[in-house]
C-alpha cells in the first residue's frame, strides 16, 4: 500500500499540493502533475459540495467537490433527497481494497 | 504516408460463455483467413492483439496458433477502447512503410478485468462503471430534461437493431415500457440501459494501398484519424460533456476533409443509453436538432444510421473486441455487404470509442 492508502486506512483522507505551483494532485503523488515540482501531503477539507448524485438501493452515492481540483465518489448520508450544490461533511474515509469516503449532508 | 484500408475481417458469436483468451482470438483470425482471397500466413508482418485480459505475450501465442511470423507484434490495452488502439498502431506501422499487412484481434472473455480501474482511487467503493453511467444520466436529466422515456429509445432501438446482427449477444426486442420496467440498478439505470460484458473477438486485416487490391476489390480505407486522452480518473470528467470525444472528433474529420453532414452511417459507444445521446451531439451529427429528437426520429423511421449491427447495448461489450467490431459493422456498411442492416448508399462511416467514462476517445473516419 502507498502513503495514501495506508493513512486512508487509519481514518486519515491525506492530499497533495505542490510546494511551488500550490496546485492540489490529486490522486495523491509526491511530484506535481503541472509544474514536476515536490508536493506536500496534508489533511483535506473536510467539507464539500454535491456535484452530481444518485441512488442505489438505500444508499445515496454522489461526485463530491472538496476543493478545486479535489473530486471524488462517496456515500451521501441525508434524511431527505440531496441537491446539487448542497455542502456536506466528510463523516468517514477508510480503505480496504477500495477507497471508501463517506458524507453527511450538513445544509439544505 | 502510406494509405492504409481494410482488406478483411472476421469475427464471433458474442456471449456468455466461459473461454480462454487465447482460444477466443484464434476463432476470429481464423475466419480472415478463410474469408479473404489470397492471404497466406508469410503476407503478413503484424500481429497485434488488443485485451484487457491478463495474460502474457498474447501477440506471440496468436502468431504461433496461426502460424504467422511477424516482424511486428504486441499487444495493446487502453480498457474499452483497446480495439481501435491497436487499430491505429497497425495504420501507423503500415502508413510509415515498417509493414505492409497487420492482423489486428481483439478480444475479451466475460469477466475481464477491464471493467473496473482499480488505480483510479477517486472513485472509492463507486468503481464499478454503473456508478459513472448513473451520475452522467442524472446530469443529463438535469440538463437537458431528458425523459425516461427518451433513454428508453436509445435501447429499443438497439436492441431492434441487433436481432439482425448474427454476431450480437442479444437477439431480443425490447418495447420502450419493457425498457423503462427493467430491473432497476439505480434510480437513474435499469439493467436495458447498460451494455452488458460478454465474451466474444473481432479481427481486421489491414493492408496498404500497394498490396491492398490483392485481396479485396472493395478496400475500405481509413481516412480519418483522432483521439484524445484527458485523464484517467472519472472525478475529473464534466458530467454531460465528452470532451474527449468533441477533440477527437474534430482531428478526425480535419484529417479525413470530412464534415460531419458527410456522415452516413456511425458506431457509437453506447456503454449506457445516455452515452449515444451524449455522443451524437458530441460529433456534431445532431446540429439541426436535440440529441434526443434525432434519436427519437430515427427509431420511429427505422433509420439505422447510428448503431446498425446494436450497438454495445445490444451486440455487447467484449471490450478488447468492440473497437474492431465497429470497424467491421462500418466496413460491411461501406462495403454495401451489411445484409438487412444495411444503409442504402453510405460512402463515409465513423467509428466512435471510448474508455473509463470518456476520459478517452477516439474516432475514426472510414470510406470506400
Amino acid at each position: 500500500m502507498n502513503k495514501f492508502e495506508n493513512e486512508l486506512k487509519s481514518g486519515n483522507f491525506i492530499v497533495t499540493e505542490c510546494l511551488d505551483c500550490k496546485q492540489i494532485v490529486w490522486p495523491a503523488s509526491d511530484f506535481c502533475s503541472i509544474c514536476h515540482n515536490s508536493t506536500k501531503w496534508r489533511n483535506a477539507n473536510n467539507v464539500g459540495k454535491i456535484i452530481e448524485f444518485s441512488k442505489k438501493n438505500d444508499k445515496y452515492f454522489g461526485l463530491i467537490e472538496i476543493e478545486k481540483n479535489l473530486r471524488v465518489m462517496g456515500e451521501i448520508i441525508s434524511e431527505k433527497t440531496p441537491e446539487t450544490n448542497q455542502k456536506v461533511k466528510l463523516k468517514e474515509s477508510s480503505f480496504e481494497k477500495t477507497s471508501k469516503f463517506i458524507f453527511e449532508v450538513i445544509s439544505n | 504516408m502510406k494509405k492504409v484500408g481494410i482488406a478483411g475481417y472476421g469475427s464471433t458469436q458474442f456471449s456468455k460463455n466461459e473461454i480462454a483468451i487465447e482460444e477466443l482470438l484464434v476463432e476470429s483470425a481464423k475466419q480472415v483467413f478463410e474469408t479473404t482471397p489470397n492471404l497466406s500466413q508469410n503476407l503478413i508482418n503484424g500481429v497485434i492483439v488488443s485485451t484487457n485480459d491478463n495474460s502474457k505475450y498474447l501477440g506471440a501465442i496468436l502468431s504461433e496458433r496461426i502460424g504467422v511470423k511477424p516482424k511486428i507484434s504486441h499487444t495493446i490495452e487502453h480498457l474499452c477502447s483497446s480495439g481501435t488502439n491497436a487499430v491505429i498502431s497497425a495504420f501507423s506501422y503500415i502508413a510509415s512503410g515498417l509493414a505492409d499487412i497487420i492482423l489486428v484481434t481483439g478480444g475479451d472473455v466475460i469477466g475481464n478485468p477491464g471493467q473496473v480501474l482499480e488505480w483510479d482511487k477517486s472513485r472509492g467503493e463507486f468503481n464499478n462503471p454503473i456508478y459513472w453511467g448513473s451520475l452522467f444520466t442524472k446530469a443529463h436529466k438535469r440538463k437537458f430534461s431528458t425523459t425516461e422515456e427518451e433513454l428508453a429509445i436509445v435501447s429499443a432501438k438497439n436492441h431492434k437493431q441487433a436481432m439482425d446482427n448474427p454476431n450480437s449477444y442479444s437477439h431480443k426486442p425490447y418495447t420502450i415500457s419493457q425498457i423503462m420496467n427493467s430491473k432497476i440498478i439505480t434510480d437513474d439505470l435499469r439493467i436495458l440501459d447498460c451494455s452488458y460484458p460478454c465474451s466474444g473477438s473481432s479481427s481486421v486485416l489491414l493492408a496498404s494501398e500497394d498490396v491492398i487490391k490483392k485481396f479485396t476489390d472493395t478496400p475500405i480505407w481509413i481516412s480519418g484519424i483522432g483521439q484524445k486522452t484527458n485523464s484517467a480518473s472519472f472525478a475529473k470528467n464534466d458530467l454531460t460533456t465528452l470532451s474527449s470525444t468533441i477533440s477527437a472528433s474534430k482531428d478526425a474529420y480535419a484529417m479525413s476533409n470530412t464534415i460531419p453532414d458527410d456522415i452516413d452511417v456511425a458506431e457509437i459507444h453506447d456503454a449506457f443509453s445516455v452515452c449515444e445521446l451524449m455522443a451524437v451531439k458530441d460529433l456534431s451529427l445532431t446540429e439541426k436538432t436535440t440529441a434526443t429528437e434525432f434519436i427519437r426520429n430515427l427509431f420511429n423511421t427505422e433509420d439505422r444510421k447510428i448503431n446498425p449491427r446494436g450497438g454495445l447495448i445490444g451486440a455487447g461489450h467484449p471490450l478488447g473486441a468492440t473497437g474492431i467490431s465497429q470497424i467491421i459493422e462500418i466496413t460491411e456498411q461501406l462495403q454495401n455487404r451489411a445484409k438487412k442492416r444495411q444503409i442504402s448508399d453510405a460512402k463515409k462511416g465513423l467509428v466512435h470509442n471510448m474508455s473509463a467514462a470518456a476520459t478517452s476517445s477516439t474516432v475514426l473516419i472510414l470510406e470506400s
